[in-house]
């Protein structure tokens, strides 16, 4: 998986070449963008202010439905807010939540793992412990106990995601550097007498990105599904914002008479999911096909 | 053999030491536990006192020698709600969510495996295609999405299996599923390229040289080396199970640890909540271990290691 950097890293011409044909990765790239356009542009995309609450038009079904009309396209929910609408500014807190606690679980994982792997020692033994207690706990439990503990709130659910995930990228990251100290090329680098952090910087870093950037578009769709389920729950972003968990969670209730409330939320979630899993499976055939990402 | 399990042993305390202090933290990030105690109109007097009482006015190391005290005898103090003491509370509950657990893992070996195989023996067909959309789409699809979607098409439109509860059989159909549904998507993946990593080793070619059958070769020479990665993926997986389980008991009505966990963190019962979160975590390394004691039991190369 490790290579000289110089010799065998794939060409970014070649890896583009190899993504844009392979089909499901075109197509998942397609839904991502979709999605992101829609959360940036919701404001204007929405036809209806999705807070604006009318019981006299609550549970109205979709367009293609009788009774529907075009001013309310997917329906209404139980208190007669516009299920699109709400889609639309949903999507801003999956894809915001995605993003961002991925970021921070990436940049904390790298440098933990450069650590561990390139000094070793005590140091790399007490972030292995931490590593081992950290997925001592179920993920879910830990993101649950934390919200129970210091509350919920858009960037409080960032930081609990982001700081509870940075173990898988750091094991990745160490395992790489490990099977990186012994070679060639940096070995050569330390006998010319490069400083450690260069020799992380320059050489090993870059090794590194690539198996970072596939775990962490895949670990996107995870962070996606977990904080839908904990606003499912009913921890996430507090009302009034609109997220898809809640409003699958306030949907449920109406199953039997009003299919469409908690149907087009859950599309939502799995579409966009799906899309982002699409795309990351593509880049991990491009960049690098033996990766194994399985388990945590 | 020996000399590994004492390693083990120590890494398991190590890490358990760990996890009381996690859950130590967690407690005291919660805020001050008198104050959700008391009824909010106790005078200074009332809250110092409980506070002496307690114990929380003892240095922050000494109060986590108590809680680690008590945990190791089992006693994780009293639950604020029910007045009880918390362990008893989730013994009680334990076992509806483990039964769950092993249904989802259950019925999610029972089909990926299969399909995994015959997903790596047709590569490339339209089983093949099948199979890994599916799986794919596994992946992708929220665990209580597919409980909703099962409630909506099995018993809301079908009427063919209850929305919720615990006691027969068929209660545990559509909640074990959908705790399993990501768990089967993720083992049909791994199986199939177990498989197709396999059937192109030498031994294998060996086999067919020697003229047996496919079938005696599948199970007999491949499976079991295919399904050897899959030990440690469904030991790390117990734990999203037992994750999982807190949003599926919610939607179908379970009476498990999970939703029991979730009423806590609703009513600010932190004992409780802590003590169910450190309970589940111990089960969860109880069962790596196992896991990491089979591995070796089924995988000679690392045996004789």
């Amino acid at each position: 998986m490790p290579r000289d950097p110089r010799r065998t890293r794939p060409g970014g011409s070649r890896v583009l070449r190899k993504l844009v044909s392979h089909r499901a990765a075109m197509l998942g790239a397609l839904i991502v963008s979709l999605v992101m356009l829609a959360s940036i542009f919701a404001p204007w995309l929405a036809p209806q202010d999705p807070l604006a609450l009318d019981p006299g038009r609550r549970l109205l079904p979709p367009v293609w439905m009788p009774g529907g009309s075009w001013a309310f396209p997917l329906g209404t929910d139980h208190v007669g807010r516009d299920l699109l609408s709400r889609l639309l500014y949903g999507s801003r807190i999956s894809m915001l939540v995605g993003l961002c606690a991925v970021s921070i679980s990436a940049t904390i994982g790298i440098l933990l793992g450069l650590i561990s792997g390139f000094y070793g020692g005590p140091v790399e033994r007490i972030i292995l412990w931490m590593a081992d207690v950290q997925i001592a706990f179920p993920f879910y439990l830990l993101v649950i106990s934390i919200v129970a503990a210091v509350g919920t709130g858009f960037g409080t659910i960032i930081i609990v995601f982001g700081v509870a995930g940075w173990v898988i990228y750091a094991r990745l990251v160490r395992g790489t550097v490990l099977a990186l100290r012994g070679r060639e090329f940096v070995e050569a680098a330390q006998a010319l007498g490069g400083s450690s952090i260069r020799i992380v910087l320059r050489h090993v870093l870059p090794n590194v990105l690539t198996p970072v950037i596939i775990l962490a578009t895949l670990r996107v769709a995870s962070v996606i599904v977990w904080e839908s389920g904990l606003s499912f729950l009913g921890l996430s972003v507090p009302p009034p914002t609109p997220t898809w968990g809640r409003m699958l969670s306030d949907g449920r209730a109406y199953l039997a008479n009003a299919w469409w409330t908690a149907t087009f939320p859950g599309l939502a979630i799995m579409v966009t999911v799906l899309g982002v899993n699409m795309l990351g499976d593509g880049l991990r055939d491009a960049l690098d096909p033996r990766l194994e990402l399985s388990g945590k | 053999m020996r000399r590994h399990l004492l390693t083990v042993s120590v890494h398991l305390v190590s890490v358990a030491l760990g996890v009381s202090i996690l859950s130590f933290v967690f407690m005291h990030l919660s805020g001050d536990p008198v104050m959700l105690m008391l009824p909010p109109d106790a005078s200074r007097q009332q809250v110092e006192d409980l506070r002496e009482r307690m114990g929380f006015n003892d240095p922050i190391p000494l109060q986590y020698l108590r809680f680690l005290s008590g945990a190791v005898r089992g006693d994780f103090g009293i639950s604020l709600r029910h007045q009880q003491p918390a362990m008893g509370i989730i013994l009680e509950r334990l076992p509806a969510t483990l039964e769950l657990a092993f249904a989802g893992m259950g019925i999610a070996l029972a089909v990926a495996v299969p399909f995994g195989i015959l997903s790596a023996l047709r590569r490339g067909s339209t089983l093949d295609y099948c199979v890994m959309g599916g799986a794919l789409l596994g992946l992708s699809m929220p665990n209580f999405w597919v409980g909703i979607v099962g409630i909506l098409v099995f018993s809301v439109k079908l009427r063919l299996l209850p929305t919720a509860g615990r006691g027969s059989w068929a209660q545990l159909i559509l909640p074990g599923l959908a705790l399993g549904s990501y768990l089967m998507a993720l083992i049909a993946r791994l199986t199939r390229s177990g498989m197709l990593e396999v059937i192109s080793q030498d031994y294998v070619r060996t086999a067919r040289a020697k003229g047996l059958s496919e079938a005696v070769i599948v199970v007999r020479h491949a499976l079991r080396n295919a399904l050897i990665p899959l030990v440690t993926v469904v030991g790390l997986q117990m734990g999203e199970l037992l994750g999982g389980a807190v949003v599926i008991e919610t939607v179908f009505a379970w009476p498990g640890v999970g939703r029991l966990i979730l009423q806590a963190v609703f009513q600010r019962d932190y004992p409780l909540v802590q003590a169910a979160v450190f309970i589940l975590a111990m089960i969860f390394v109880g069962a790596n271990l196992c896991v990491d004691l089979m591995y070796r039991y089924l995988d000679p190369r690392i045996r004789h290691a």
